[in-house]
């Protein structure tokens, strides 16, 4: 019986050595060499794209491409959510973006959704706070917003909190508020959110958008020119 | 082109980049099991671990190898997360909480990934590559592995011999998995999926200041978490994140990876059989279930009912500009009819029936098509509790591969259809029926209820996709999954390794006029009709209180 329980402790040891080493040396081949060699062809090959699809304007780094950004006025005494500079075009909501709580020597962009079901209170109150306020800051004179032609995409979180796109017809709401805020004609407001609209890859894959990053950054050259 | 006619067109591009692979791939896979050579770096990699690749393998001693190098995994990323703290190269992030270790060591272990924590502001670099990404290849090449062995199991006769499980898994992740994931990651780089080893950045914004970010090697960990059904994302936002999943081509692309071992592994199976016929027959039903959700899941995304989308005029709510709803119904059903669990948008927030679509996906056991090599072997045993079930109503004995189906191999197929069901209905009884675990809860009424029962059933058939609104970062919810992970993995396994030793040890009875013909039509609906029948009896109740409650209300 003793020998038999030795036998079996031994032969249990020897397993999870075996164990052990077959580990070790997957680790060393897919989590060293794997992401090694991968970083060494996307760095040589990608190296823009690798790092962040970083942009810059007059030499200055100010954010990337395919991260999407605030266009807020600073806050005001005893303001806890900023307001909208309405200068700018403004992207999606994103109620479910967060910062970190823990190792908060940094303080990092966490992403995330809202999570809020569709059948809940506090998701319909933010879509139709949200979709009042999309009226109400694009209504110029002239010019007045259909609550029926706010998009969808102009009163929802996306899924990230970061989505950097825009859709066409969002942008394009935009556009008589962009030219009375910056003393444009809305033709080349109209003409600059054209030239940013990106259609569906090949003509089918994924939707037509527009980079809100790129367009105001176009349009503050465009201002500038002015 | 409306958007209903791009998701078609998406769809369809997706099947036939699939169709295309199909042959390829899974006759390759079938060679890397079968063949008698073993590379030199295979060589000298049996001689560090001290098996030799040749020695076969009786069902128990397969199933040892499986359980001690799954358990030494599951240690050695608990103790690597518990020591972050003092790791080189993980940007002094701190150590993970003992429960949240436990959690997160176990969720990547059984290819669940379920995760408890925020990856931007938890875990370092070393953790993620060194850590949880080898847990992306070694838990997927144990998943086929063990698919491997049950097919060995029909495919051979008077033996008790399964193959080498060591041999299985050094080959399955050398062979199959880095190869696929180097090109896959390459892809995604080239399409700006981002892929360095430098710590935070701060980067200016557009209106002055600055905003910090994470970099990591994300695009070699992306093309694995897909390729291997896996789905732990380096960042919370999973594949929604823009550095994971930046296009609308690296979207489809993303689904493509996530579907093609699983589905190719049914060519693998009727190579190895000596009957690629038989493997069509499953492939069959894989796929009428997958396009038939896809199908049920745009229908109702696209028609938003849910008096949050009627008023904002679309589903959009968690999800991204770029993928639209047809792109993103294509991924929610193919994440969660593999063991996968990735997201490029977020479930809860889908229409009640869409988020009780993607619950059913995974209720069936993750078989159409499943994950790697889970998919295979739950589809296998489906298939035959089906010709039992013809045989009962023709009143002769099944068999299924030549293979008699007795009473021994009907425990072993009920204990394994048995097991998983019992785990998310008992867990998510008591996290209801407790006082302080519905704390967690974000949403009120029939929502609330399906976040747990989300949980549960996403960690025992270890999906890892989650209603996320759910606070699982608790001890309560941390164990629990943890428990639910651990039993929904290996249990299945034991009964699949013992049918596989059984069936085996069978001599093949020949074919007669009265034998089921498993490769045709008939038989892949009976399998379709067997597999909703019982799934639906199992779940109905619990699917009533949660998301029919929700979507019907």
């Amino acid at each position: 019986m003793l020998i038999a329980m030795n036998n079996s402790f031994v032969n249990t040891a020897r397993l999870l050595g075996a164990g052990l080493r077959a580990l070790l040396v997957l680790t060393l081949v897919t989590g060293v060499v794997y992401p090694l060699v991968v970083t060494g062809i996307a760095q040589a090959a990608f190296h823009d794209k690798a790092n962040g699809s970083e942009i810059k304007t007059d030499g200055k780094v100010v954010g990337s491409s395919l991260i999407g950004q605030s266009y807020n006025l600073p806050l005001k005494k005893g303001q806890q959510t900023p307001d909208a500079d309405l200068k700018w075009f403004q992207g999606r909501p994103a109620n479910g973006l967060g910062t970190n709580s823990v190792n908060t020597r940094y303080k990092l962009i966490l992403s995330g959704a809202t999570n809020l079901s569709a059948d809940s209170k506090v998701l319909l109150e933010q879509v139709q706070d949200a979709k009042a306020a999309v009226v109400k800051d694009n209504s110029v004179p002239g010019y007045s917003v259909d609550p029926s032609d706010v998009p969808a995409d102009a009163v929802t979180s996306s899924g990230s909190g970061l989505d950097p796109d825009i859709s066409p017809a969002y942008a394009e709401l935009q556009v008589h508020r962009i030219a009375a805020r910056n003393g444009l004609p809305v033709a080349q407001v109209e003409k600059l959110v054209k030239d940013h609209t990106t259609g569906r890859t090949l003509g089918f894959v994924g939707e037509p958008r527009v980079n809100v990053l790129e367009l105001n950054i176009a349009l503050k050259d465009l201002a500038a020119k002015q | 082109m409306s958007p209903v006619l791009a998701g078609v067109l998406q769809l369809l591009a997706l099947i036939g980049a699939l169709a295309l692979a199909y042959v390829p791939v899974g006759t390759y896979m079938a060679g890397v099991y079968s063949s008698k050579k073993h590379l030199r770096v295979e060589k000298w990699i049996y001689k560090v671990i001290g098996a030799d690749p040749d020695t076969e393998m009786s069902w128990p001693a397969y199933l040892r190898g499986v359980l001690a190098f799954s358990a030494v995994s599951v240690l050695f990323l608990y103790l690597l997360q518990r020591l972050q703290g003092v790791l080189p190269g993980s940007m002094h992030f701190s150590s993970v909480n003992p429960a949240q270790s436990f959690n997160t060591a176990v969720s990547f272990v059984t290819n669940t990934n379920w995760q408890s924590y925020y990856g931007e502001q938890t875990m370092g670099h070393v953790v993620q590559t060194a850590g949880l990404a080898v847990q992306n290849f070694v838990s997927a090449a144990v998943g086929i592995a063990v698919a491997v062995a049950l097919v060995r199991g029909f495919a051979r006769s008077r033996t008790g011999e399964l193959g080498n499980f060591w041999a299985d898994l050094v080959r399955g992740t050398l062979r199959i998995l880095v190869p696929g994931a180097v090109v896959a990651a390459v892809i995604l780089v080239a399409c700006g999926a981002i892929q360095n080893f430098s710590g935070i950045h701060e980067v200016g914004r557009f209106m002055g200041g600055s905003q910090q970010w994470n970099g990591g090697a994300v695009a070699s960990q992306e093309a694995i978490k897909e390729l291997g059904t896996n789905g732990g994302g380096y960042f919370n936002a999973n594949s929604a994140h823009p550095f994971e999943n930046p296009t609308p081509f690296t979207n489809l692309f993303e689904i493509f990876l996530i579907l093609v071992i699983p589905f190719s592994l049914t060519r693998t199976f009727g190579v190895m059989v000596g009957s690629v016929k038989q493997g069509y027959a499953i492939l069959a039903t894989m796929f009428t279930i997958w396009l038939g959700f896809v199908a049920l899941m745009a229908w109702t995304e696209f028609a938003h009912h849910g008096p949050a989308l009627q008023a904002a005029g679309g589903a959009m709510e968690g999800k991204e500009t770029r993928f639209g709803v047809g792109a993103s119904s294509i991924f929610a059903v193919s994440t969660t009819l593999t063991s996968t669990g990735a997201v490029d948008s977020f479930h809860s927030s889908f229409t009640g029936l869409g988020g009780g679509i993607t619950m059913l996906g995974m209720m069936l056991g993750e078989i159409a098509p499943g994950g790697t090599g889970s998919g295979l072997y739950g589809m296998l045993i489906m298939a035959v509790i089906a010709v039992f079930i013809a045989g009962l109503m023709v009143g002769r004995t099944p068999e299924y591969l030549g293979k008699k189906i007795g009473g021994r191999e009907m425990k072993l197929a009920a204990a394994y259809i048995l097991i998983t069901p019992a785990l998310v209905l008992v867990f998510t009884a008591a996290s209801m029926a407790l006082p302080t675990p519905p704390h967690s809860i974000l949403n009120s009424g029939a929502h609330g209820f399906s976040e747990v029962l989300y949980a549960f059933t996403s960690a025992s058939n270890n999906n890892g996709s989650a209603f996320a609104g759910l606070n699982a970062n608790t001890d309560w919810f941390n164990t629990m999954t943890g428990l639910a992970m651990l039993l929904g993995r290996f249990l299945p396994m034991v009964f699949v390794l013992a049918l596989a030793g059984s069936l085996a040890e069978q001599t093949p009875v020949p074919v007669t006029a009265g034998t089921l013909r498993t490769e045709k039509p008939l038989f892949t609906g009976l399998l379709v009709g067997a597999i909703l029948i019982i799934t639906g009896l199992t779940y109905f109740p619990a699917l009533a209180l949660g998301p029919l409650a929700e979507g019907l209300a």
